[in-house]
């Protein structure tokens, strides 16, 4: 009996790296003192009722925001391991399994539970907040979304210390990933991680269609809505259109691993390249799911920041939609070596190149928005400026890349791969911190450290420069993506071990950043202006952090950048808009059915990872009673009554 | 347990509320709006899988081909069951728009009866090809009609469940704006899956046996 439960254990968990053990008594110790510090405290019920099972946006989006940051860690961890290892040759400081799992999870978890979860915390921050909303359109699906990302993204880092790692590349292509090549499970975590999270982020592109659809303020036409709105209408119509293809693609690799068919296998007719096609059918479109609203807080960034209306907003509504369509025609340039034809890869070329002139009509933009303004430089301001040069040079080494015939040298090689981080660095990063920086204030009532703040920022900077561009010159000089190791004859050695200094240099930038969220905590004023940087939407209307239902009463719009407009009509002297009466406010109540069906679905996922069907049935079963809970649960809203909107209001603007 | 003053007060759209009738009003158009967008996702999603399949489809790996499997009477059939239930479905909806509650759960009966015979139907077509040999790991072309074909499946029996529930809850409150509401899209769900299965019928059954 002994002897078959040790069994068992050894298969697993995962054993055998000292590394992991070290990881397995740290979570238990993170997971104890979790535990410990809210019994001590007596906060459990207050966590279920105020957080957990909260359906206010602007909560919801704080748990994104925390969640993404902790799987920007994991993910920065896991970079630094990979230049660690790659800092010398013949290092063997990872050995060749393990440093195919780290990229594999780096990539991962970067893309859809970093950037994905950042993006969708600051879609659920500002999105309701800038359109004069009192909350999403559909509150209960919006918490739903966000547990099932989370649910989705704890399965897949399970796999860390249960049952082994994926370790197929961030796509996970086949055949090496069907069951023939990769038969442990991580391949299975790999599927049901992104699968559960995917149809979460599935629900949210939905949810904000319909929420800047048809929830803005009266008189907010959709041309005088704020940029970054666009930008988040144009990235959730991609979502609704490219995330069902991943679904059908993980869908049909599980069928292939689960039940033998045959998609994507070698043998009995399968096709291994209609695999890769489809993934980057959605996986293309996914880059400009996560850039577009970047491109959208620059473009509220620079305008706040210059005092300035954007230059050229029309332009920019354009470009942003432009760029949504463009990016479903752009898909076969990841593979331009698969033998298609040069009809097919011409078509493909010209397509990429395309996306790069609404990309330098907004570049423009910005710049000609800053172009005689009053400019501060302040920490969101400076994220954009150090943008606009980085992503540029993304920009230009893209399109050397879409030239097919030039891209037989280039494909899969470190020139690529420093491509794609600095647009996504560059671009998705940067553009999320500046965003951070600058809703942070809404988020909590007060604004970060600059000096810190500052620190971070030249780290990230300088580091960023210092880690990537040898790997262009890398790339030239032959090194392939994914080599574990290299010899000493190659010549790579210093060029890899200046990256190598890049990379940690920015590690020591998030360091930064920590402390200065820490710092900022313990030791800034609070914000009693609701309005820190001038700003000029209608966010910046409302006290910091924004009441529990938004806006006391309807705003009304008239006109671009209303807020800016109404405080230079105060200040020239007119009279303010008169307000409407106060009215008793329609709120949906909280509901832990988001949370427990999530559960569910981990259950599910987790069951069908290790083919336990015992388990993935019950959790499947679950899925469907909590549907039906909700469905026969008429009791979701409530009205806020008029006395205590004014008692809020009241200690919101005590200070003012 | 069902209250029948609900019936008629559902035709003025639910006087009972003091205020912000209107905004529930509001909500339930924006959930029916939401479900179109569901809807084109769906449609996305069946677009894939269509496409996989007509890739893979000649991929017979040496097993049998579309032609010597698809027994098309039967095909027929699940077919003509299914469009009925898309007009009976139809009929349950014109019947809650007259406001007769009875009607509505009627022929929303009528039409789960159908679904269910259809998926009666498709799921003994499935057990005999399986018993004949045919599986979905024998060939890619196999795992393309099976899978294809049985996601429509399991879209048609998610909607019968989810039909069962409506008429229990439209049983226990009569026709308010929310019921109203979840008639019209169960409707709009069906209507699409009937519309996918024409697709199915010409492209794997009518050029599979072609």
């Amino acid at each position: 009996m002994l002897d078959r439960i040790k069994d068992f254990a050894s298969g697993f968990f995962v054993t055998g790296d000292p590394l992991i053990y070290g990881a397995d008594v740290a979570i238990v110790l993170t997971m104890i003192a979790v535990v410990a510090v809210l019994s001590y405290f007596k906060k459990w019920g207050w966590l279920w009722k105020e957080w957990l099972t909260s359906v206010d946006h602007k909560k919801i989006g704080i748990m994104y925001i925390i969640a993404a940051l902790l799987m920007l860690f994991r993910g920065g961890v896991d970079a630094l391991l990979m230049r660690t290892q790659l800092v010398m040759p013949d290092n063997d400081f990872l050995k060749p399994e393990h440093y195919n799992e780290i990229f594999t999870t780096h990539g991962v978890i970067m893309i859809l539970f970093m950037a994905m979860p950042l993006m969708f915390g600051l879609f659920n921050i500002a999105v309701p907040l800038q359109i004069g909303a009192r909350d999403v359109a559909f509150p209960f699906l919006n918490s739903l979304s966000f547990w099932l990302f989370f649910m989705g993204a704890m399965l897949f880092n399970l796999s860390f210390v249960i049952g082994g790692s994926p370790n197929g590349g961030w796509l996970a292509y086949p055949p090496l990933t069907e069951k023939m090549f990769s038969p442990g499970v991580g391949q299975d975590f790999y599927i049901w991680g992104i699968q559960i999270s995917g149809i979460g982020s599935l629900m949210t592109g939905i949810n904000f269609i319909i929420t800047i659809l048809k929830m803005r303020a009266p008189g907010m036409k959709l041309m005088k809505m704020p940029m970054f709105s666009w930008s988040v209408l144009a990235s959730s119509l991609t979502i609704i259109l490219a995330f069902p293809i991943l679904t059908v693609t993980l869908a049909l690799l599980f069928l292939d691993r689960f039940l033998g068919a045959h998609f994507f296998s070698l043998d009995a007719g399968g096709n291994p390249m209609m695999y890769i096609n489809l993934i980057w059918m959605w996986g293309h479109p996914e880059v400009y799911i996560v850039v577009l609203p970047a491109f959208g807080i620059f473009s509220e960034v620079v305008s706040t920041f210059s005092k300035k209306k954007l230059f050229g907003y029309k332009s920019m509504v354009f470009a942003l939609m432009s760029i949504s369509v463009v990016s479903f025609f752009t898909w076969a340039h990841h593979f331009f070596t698969m033998g298609s034809g040069a009809d097919v890869n011409a078509f493909f070329a010209v397509s990429t190149m395309i996306i790069a002139i609404p990309t330098g009509v907004k570049i423009f933009n910005w710049l000609l928005t800053m172009y005689k303004g009053k400019i501060s430089f302040k920490l969101p301001m400076l994220w954009t400026m150090a943008f606009i040069p980085c992503f540029v040079i993304g920009g230009m080494t893209g399109v050397l890349l879409s030239v097919a015939p030039a891209d037989f040298q280039f494909h899969n090689s470190y020139f690529l791969i420093a491509h794609f981080h600095q647009v996504l660095i560059g671009g998705v990063a940067f553009g999320y911190f500046a965003g951070l920086y600058y809703w942070w204030p809404k988020m909590f009532g007060f604004t970060l450290n600059e000096k810190l703040g500052k620190w971070a920022f030249w780290l990230w900077n300088i580091g960023f420069y210092v880690c990537f561009m040898p790997q262009y010159l890398l790339g030239l000089m032959g090194m392939t993506r994914r080599y574990s190791t290299y010899g000493w004859d190659t010549g790579w050695f210093g060029l890899n071990l200046v990256s190598t200094i890049g990379g940690f240099l920015m590690g020591i930038g998030f360091l930064f950043q920590v402390w200065q969220i820490l710092h900022s905590i313990r030791f800034m004023q609070k914000d009693k202006t609701g309005d820190p940087w001038d700003g000029r939407t209608l966010e910046w209307s409302i006290p910091s952090p924004a009441p529990m239902y938004n806006f006391a009463t309807e705003p009304r719009v008239g006109e671009v950048d209303d807020w800016w407009e109404e405080k230079q009509r105060l200040a020239a002297g007119q009279a303010p808009q008169p307000k409407p009466a106060l009215e008793p406010i329609h709120m949906p109540k909280n509901s832990g059915i988001p949370i427990i069906k999530a559960a569910c679905w981990f259950v599910a996922g987790f069951g069908f990872v290790f083919d336990w069907l015992w388990l993935a049935i019950p959790g499947l079963v679950g899925v469907a009673v909590c549907m039906l809970a909700h469905s026969f649960n008429y009791d979701t809203d409530y009205y806020i009554p008029v006395d205590e909107i004014k008692r809020t209001e009241a200690a919101a603007r005590r200070g003012v | 347990m069902a209250n029948h003053g609900n019936e008629a007060a559902a035709v003025h759209h639910g006087h009972g509320h003091d205020h912000g009738h209107e905004g529930h009003h509001d909500l339930e158009a924006l959930r029916q709006m939401g479900f179109w967008l569901f809807l084109i996702t769906d449609c996305i999603l069946f677009g894939t899988l269509f496409a996989t399949y007509i890739v893979l489809h000649h991929n017979t790996a040496g097993g049998p081909t579309a032609s010597e499997l698809f027994e098309m009477p039967g095909v027929i059939a699940e077919t003509f069951i299914l469009l009925t239930s898309s007009f009976t479905s139809g009929l349950a909806v014109l019947s809650m728009n007259r406001g007769d509650r009875k009607g509505l759960i009627g022929w929303l009966i009528v039409t789960a009866i159908l679904g269910a015979s259809f998926i009666g139907l498709e799921l003994s077509e499935f057990i005999k090809m399986v018993g004949d040999g045919a599986k979905i790991s024998t060939s890619a072309f196999l795992s393309g009609f099976f899978t294809l074909v049985g996601t429509h499946g399991l879209h048609v029996s998610v909607g019968l469940c989810w039909m069962i529930a409506l008429m229990i809850q439209l049983s226990r409150r009569g026709i308010t704006p929310v019921t109203r509401r979840k008639v019209n899209i169960i409707s709009l769900y069906w209507h699409f899956l009937d519309v996918v299965w024409i697709f199915v019928f010409t492209i794997v059954y009518m050029m599979g046996v072609m």
